[in-house]
């Protein structure tokens, strides 16, 4: 039977009822403030939603550093092109709906062509956060609830696309987009979600990390569901063996360790809170039918637009949680032969 | 570390507008061989170009990436014959190169594209995101108190784009001194005249409502230019715009105000008339006769 890797360095309480909740975006806000200690030319651009993005941290330590530009996130993508341009690693941080949702054009302009082939050291250096991505932004409804960010963001060549599964996760991306060249786009939601690794816990960017161990069946997963996947790896203990791994970085996709894990399983569920085309499951079956097809079931949003709610009845209504996860690995592992 | 120093500044009129000419010259040779790309704007904007490169701005074709030098950003991509012509014609690559424009593998892209060209300071095309970009580059250029100016190159058509109107608020709402841009006026886009397409009178209000220092010029007189820039550089407050009132197709007399040449090259044939005519022009600069 499969076990947590103890490699991984999660929390102890995985399972407990009582596990700590945190918000994602405190991770971000911590991750800008560290980065900005190390580094004087990181700066933080943000779209009159500091509080809620967490740049407020930022911007009470390095006033100088950042930017307000008011409700408009196309200057705000462009404006971060040309300080980048100008030697800066630019942040910007909005609503996934708005950004990358609002300014893809100038994102694909003036930032990731802008950047293609660039020389060492010329790279345009922008990081795109976006906040309340997912349906758990709940209340504020479909407008707010950002679900093919992440298809556009990795339509993008040269782009890194970075998915963090907790806070802790999300301050080491912060920190990595910050040392590592070219743009990245960061993806978090609005809500408390179990805060599942720790310091230790090991995070590079572009390599999946293995949570769980199991033979049967390989859960991939990014975002609040690596906790789900987690879960339902567990309830489903006695009758399949579970592996669950991390894909915090949709692109580049960690092929080579997903082609070693599926060459033992034999079959994948994708686990993500986006819609189940052009994300996540769109990256890892696009990589396995070509590299080595197997049987793929996806959790995910099922091409639809979101509603108001809580974060808990949308998760359940939307078929993004644990149980979901548990029906979709019976699928697959019934539709291996 | 060597010293890099800017290159001379050329002053004499007759030199600058020999140089214009010649700017022309090789762009209509250039959209020849290209077979496609834009002709009636690149011919209108040859004196703002002529002026930056050789007279206004601070640079060294030799060292591209100076950190001192000033920045020439083009917002309007579509006219970049003229800015390859003027950048060929001030060293920063031969000129015979500006033959491959828009072929395949050239370092001169259709609309251009930052990384494939030193000297090229962005990537531009899709119209209405130049100022933002040269506003992030004048406000980070003040974060690190350098002087470098950015001159940004705008389309009239470019105005009717939201996120220019968001560029310009920051703009004003920042004070970005070192920052002027330049409004290519010359009244036409593709599909015919602009205030007939959307009227963007009285533009110089608008800016000048934005915060901003407005001075409008005779953008086919070099020298007007050049005052323009200076004057640009003393205002203290605001960020300046400089309306560059020019005849699109200038020196070319049946390309002269016809928005049909505003989105095509001439075949060989209109190009001899255009270069025939664009000599004789050149042989009156040289007479003094212009």
């Amino acid at each position: 039977m499969g076990f947590i890797n103890s490699k991984a360095y999660l929390v102890e309480n995985l399972y407990a009822k009582e596990i700590k909740k945190v918000k994602t975006r405190d991770g971000y806000g911590k991750g800008l403030v560290k980065a900005g200690e190390k580094n004087k030319s990181v700066v933080v651009l943000c779209a009159d939603l500091s509080e809620s993005t967490r740049s407020e941290w930022f911007q009470k330590k390095f006033p100088e550093r950042y930017v307000q530009v008011g409700v408009a996130e196309q200057n705000m993508a462009s404006l971060a092109s040309g300080m980048a341009a100008a030697g800066k690693i630019a942040f910007i941080s909005s609503y996934a709906a708005f950004s990358p949702g609002r300014n893809n054009e100038q994102i694909r302009t003036t930032i990731s062509y802008n950047n293609w082939g660039s020389k060492p050291g010329k790279e345009i250096n922008v990081k795109i956060a976006g906040a309340h991505a997912g349906i758990s932004v709940g209340p504020d409804g479909a407008t707010h609830q950002a679900l093919e960010d992440v298809g556009l963001m990795r339509l993008q060549p040269g782009m890194t696309v970075i998915v963090p599964c907790d806070d802790i996760e999300c301050e080491k991306a912060t920190i990595a987009a910050a040392e590592t060249s070219g743009p990245f786009y960061l993806r978090f939601g609005r809500a408390d979600y179990p805060s599942i690794t720790t310091s230790k816990t090991p995070f590079q960017v572009g390599r999946i990390e293995e949570f769980r161990s199991g033979k049967d069946c390989t859960i991939v997963a990014n975002g609040p569901l690596v906790y789900e996947a987690l879960i339902a790896a567990k309830k489903l203990e006695k009758e399949i063996d579970c592996q669950v791994l991390n894909c915090h970085t949709v692109k580049p996709l960690d092929g080579k360790k997903l082609l070693s894990a599926v060459r033992k399983t034999g079959c994948v569920v994708t686990a993500e809170e986006h819609q189940w085309q052009g994300g996540l499951a769109g990256a890892v079956a696009e990589f396995l039918g070509e590299n080595y097809p197997v049987p793929i079931k996806r959790v995910g949003v099922k091409d639809r637009f979101g509603e108001s709610g809580t974060p808990e009845e949308l998760f359940k209504i939307f078929g993004l949680t644990s149980d979901d996860i548990v029906r979709a690995v019976r699928a697959a592992v019934k539709m291996k032969r | 570390m060597v010293e890099i120093k800017p290159i001379k500044k050329v002053t004499d009129l007759k030199k600058l507008k020999l140089l214009a000419n010649q700017i022309r010259l090789d762009l209509i040779e250039a959209l020849v061989s290209a077979g496609s790309g834009h002709t009636a704007g690149p011919l209108g904007m040859a004196d703002v170009f002529t002026a930056l490169y050789f007279n206004v701005v601070k640079h060294n074709p030799k060292y591209p990436f100076w950190e001192e030098r000033d920045r020439i950003v083009l917002s309007n991509g579509h006219i970049c014959p003229v800015l390859y012509s003027a950048m060929a014609n001030v060293g920063y690559f031969p000129r015979k190169e500006l033959k491959t424009l828009r072929h395949f593998g050239t370092r001169l892209q259709g609309h251009p594209h930052r990384s494939t060209l030193p000297g090229l300071e962005t990537t531009s095309g899709p119209l209405g995101s130049g100022l933002s970009q040269a506003a992030g580059m004048a406000y980070a250029l003040q974060m690190d108190k350098k002087k470098s100016r950015v001159y940004c190159l705008m389309s009239d058509g470019e105005q009717e784009a939201g996120q220019t109107w968001e560029a310009a608020m920051f703009a004003g709402k920042n004070k970005l001194r070192n920052l002027t841009a330049f409004i290519d006026r010359n009244n036409i886009q593709i599909d015919g005249h602009t205030e007939d397409i959307m009227p963007l009178e009285p533009l110089a209000d608008k800016y000048r409502s934005f915060n901003w220092h407005v001075i409008e010029v005779d953008a086919n007189n070099i020298q007007a230019v050049i005052d323009a820039c200076h004057e640009a550089a003393t205002i203290y407050e605001k960020p300046t715009l400089i309306i560059a009132h020019n005849i699109p197709g200038k020196g070319v007399s049946f390309m002269e105000n016809d928005h049909e040449w505003h989105g095509k090259p001439p075949t060989a044939e209109q190009a001899k008339v255009a270069l025939a005519e664009l000599k004789v022009w050149r042989g009156n600069i040289l007479q003094n006769r212009d």
